[in-house]
């Protein structure tokens, strides 16, 4: 199967970093969803042949991982933040506000494949919550309607 | 990215880069950087362990162990490769900190770990960053490169006739891989589930190599202490506390943010003065002083200088430096279930008693705050807390018990008032508009 060239690169310099072939595992599964969309099981049956590991041992990883997936997300994953300190700080109430408006729940995805929502745990942004990622882009001192212009932008972005 | 902030009482140590630059290694050559590493290099490695353990550096992940003494546990002759592992896979919630040093002084972390890797004659060092920071990665990806450019990583460091690499690594969300033990399964390409101890990693760790584990802030000022000296360091703090604390200020705050201050620096201070107090003429209810883990303080708890043997005799923790900071509209039920909740979901499952106990514990504090409780709820809620204390290979079954027995001994009387079907008497908590624009 075919990565980009940045993917393989990467690869072939992290195999380098380390005793063990699977040691390069846990980073490269993310790097890899990110360039499929999810860890399929073409992707399984690859990085399992590259590190000489067993589709099931590379499943029993992925499993073990929040951030990782073998279902597809939308494009843009939508991981608001409700733990303590954001909780404190309007936290659910951004969640439910995200729910409204992208019209679906915890682990959803709209129907034209734009978006997805998670309610995540702390992704450190505790001293500037309430807080979100679009995928690895943090938002944060969120009120509903600064959520709703970042989730605009997204929209158009994504349909440009 | 994350906003910056500033207070006068600040003692900048680790933060004094912030905002300069200092990704850039030309502008940490020009701040200082890369000179402790050329001292280390010209030092005995046994001297820079001791200068170490005299600045009273405790690890700052949480456990305040002494960051010399764990160092010197690693044994001199070693037929297996040595390893520095830097831990960044910060997730305890309240914790923002080592984000900031990533973001804004990669090369301190960089130099940290090298001197570490040169106190216990190591030749290859790991810089372990949660995936979710994955900017961070970048960044530091970017900050190694230059490193090697410059002839300061690889061979014949700064031309001693030492070998050293620095690599980073990517984790993909787990809060217990923040556990050292995990950190080394989950670098090794594994779930993260913990090892069982005795062998401790300084004598069987990565790929069965002795391993110094050390917290990103923890390393962060280590190239500090070899250039200013152990007193210089060990004075900025209490006694056997050196140093200063990246304090995250969170929650009920009219200016919340990550503050470096002196290592003691007084609670009661800290969130009046440099947080700037309750927002909303609202008053102080509670404060988590060290991350979720941490057992929560009174208001008549809190005149307390924040180190790691003042806030242990408060009967906390200091933790990870996560300040969380309750007003009088929380409802404390709600806040512990949200806690266990957290705990119940990052529970890898290996130990049963935490494995089960956290579940028990969201069902039941589920329910009783939804108006189901019954009284008998409130003393088996503490009892299953009690019974995972101590009794799990990692410390993720105390960071869930611990705050849990706090909550029932301190706020019984609020448990009571959810009970016989009474709606929250708190209803609004977490649904406060935020009080920052």
């Amino acid at each position: 199967m075919k990565f980009s060239d940045e993917f393989e690169a990467r690869f072939t310099e992290m195999l380098t970093h380390y005793p063990t072939r699977r040691s390069a595992l846990v980073p490269t599964l993310l790097y890899a969803q990110d360039e499929v969309g999810n860890l399929s099981d073409e992707v399984i049956a690859e990085l399992a042949q590259r590190l000489d590991l067993t589709e099931l041992e590379v499943r029993n990883v992925i499993s073990y991982y929040s951030m990782l997936t073998t279902k597809p997300r939308g494009k843009y994953n939508v991981q608001v933040c409700t733990n303590i300190a954001c909780m404190l700080r309007g936290g659910e109430e951004l969640l439910g506000h995200c729910k409204k408006k992208l019209g679906i729940g915890h682990k959803g995805t709209t129907p034209d494949g734009l978006f997805s929502l998670e309610e995540v745990e702390c992704i450190g942004a505790c001293s500037w919550a309430p807080a979100a990622q679009v995928n690895y882009d943090f938002h944060e001192n969120l009120t509903s309607a600064k959520m709703d212009q970042i989730l605009d932008e997204y929209k158009k972005k994504g349909t440009q | 990215m994350a906003t910056l902030v500033s207070h006068p009482d600040e003692a900048r140590v680790i933060s004094k880069r912030f905002g300069q630059g200092a990704t850039d290694i030309e502008r940490y050559l020009q701040l200082d950087g890369y000179k402790a590493v050329q001292k280390a290099l010209a030092m005995q490695p046994d001297d820079i362990i001791n200068e170490v353990k005299n600045s009273g550096l405790r690890g700052r992940g949480g456990a305040g162990f002494s960051t010399g003494m764990k160092w010197s546990f690693v044994p001199k002759q070693s037929a297996k490769p040595k390893y520095v592992l830097c831990n960044g896979d910060e997730s305890e919630p309240g914790t923002c900190k080592d984000r900031l040093i990533f973001e804004h002084d990669p090369h301190g972390v960089i130099e940290g770990a090298m001197i570490a890797a040169l106190a216990v004659g190591s030749h290859t060092a790991y810089i372990y960053i949660r995936g979710e920071y994955r900017y961070l990665s970048v960044i530091m990806q970017k900050a190694i490169k230059d490193a090697y450019a410059k002839g300061f990583l690889g061979k014949n460091i700064f031309g001693s006739g030492y070998d050293l690499d620095v690599y980073w690594h990517g984790g993909a969300g787990a809060y217990e891989v923040g556990e050292e033990s995990a950190l080394m399964e989950s670098l090794e390409g594994k779930r993260g589930i913990p090892r069982i101890r005795p062998p401790f990693p300084a004598v069987v760790g990565l790929w069965g190599g002795p391993t110094v584990i050390n917290n990103a802030e923890t390393l962060a000022a280590v190239p500090h202490i070899i250039l200013g000296g152990a007193d210089w360091y060990a004075k900025l703090g209490t006694p056997k506390n050196g140093g200063t604390r990246m304090f995250c200020l969170a929650g009920h705050l009219n200016k919340p943010g990550v503050y470096e201050l002196p290592m003691g620096y007084n609670l009661k201070k800290m969130i009046y003065e440099v947080g700037g107090g309750i927002p909303n003429g609202r008053s102080l209810k509670a404060v988590v002083p060290g991350g979720s883990s941490t057992p929560i303080l009174l208001p008549e708890e809190i005149d307390i200088p924040m180190d790691f043997d003042s806030v242990a005799k408060a009967g906390s923790m200091l933790g990870s430096g996560g300040v969380v900071v309750l007003d009088d509209t929380t409802c404390i039920v709600k806040f512990a279930l949200r806690t266990i909740k957290f705990y119940q979901h990052e529970s890898c499952g290996w130990c049963i008693p935490c494995r089960e106990g956290t579940d028990w514990l969201k069902k039941t504090l589920t329910r009783f705050h939804a108006g189901a409780g019954v009284t008998k709820d409130i003393d088996n809620i503490y009892y299953l807390a009690e019974n995972m204390l101590g009794k799990t290979f990692c410390p993720l079954g105390d960071a869930a018990a611990m705050p849990t027995m706090a909550f029932v001994k301190k706020f019984r009387k609020e448990f009571e008032d959810h009970l016989d079907g009474k709606p929250c008497p708190f209803e609004k908590t977490g649904t406060a508009v935020p009080v920052m624009a």
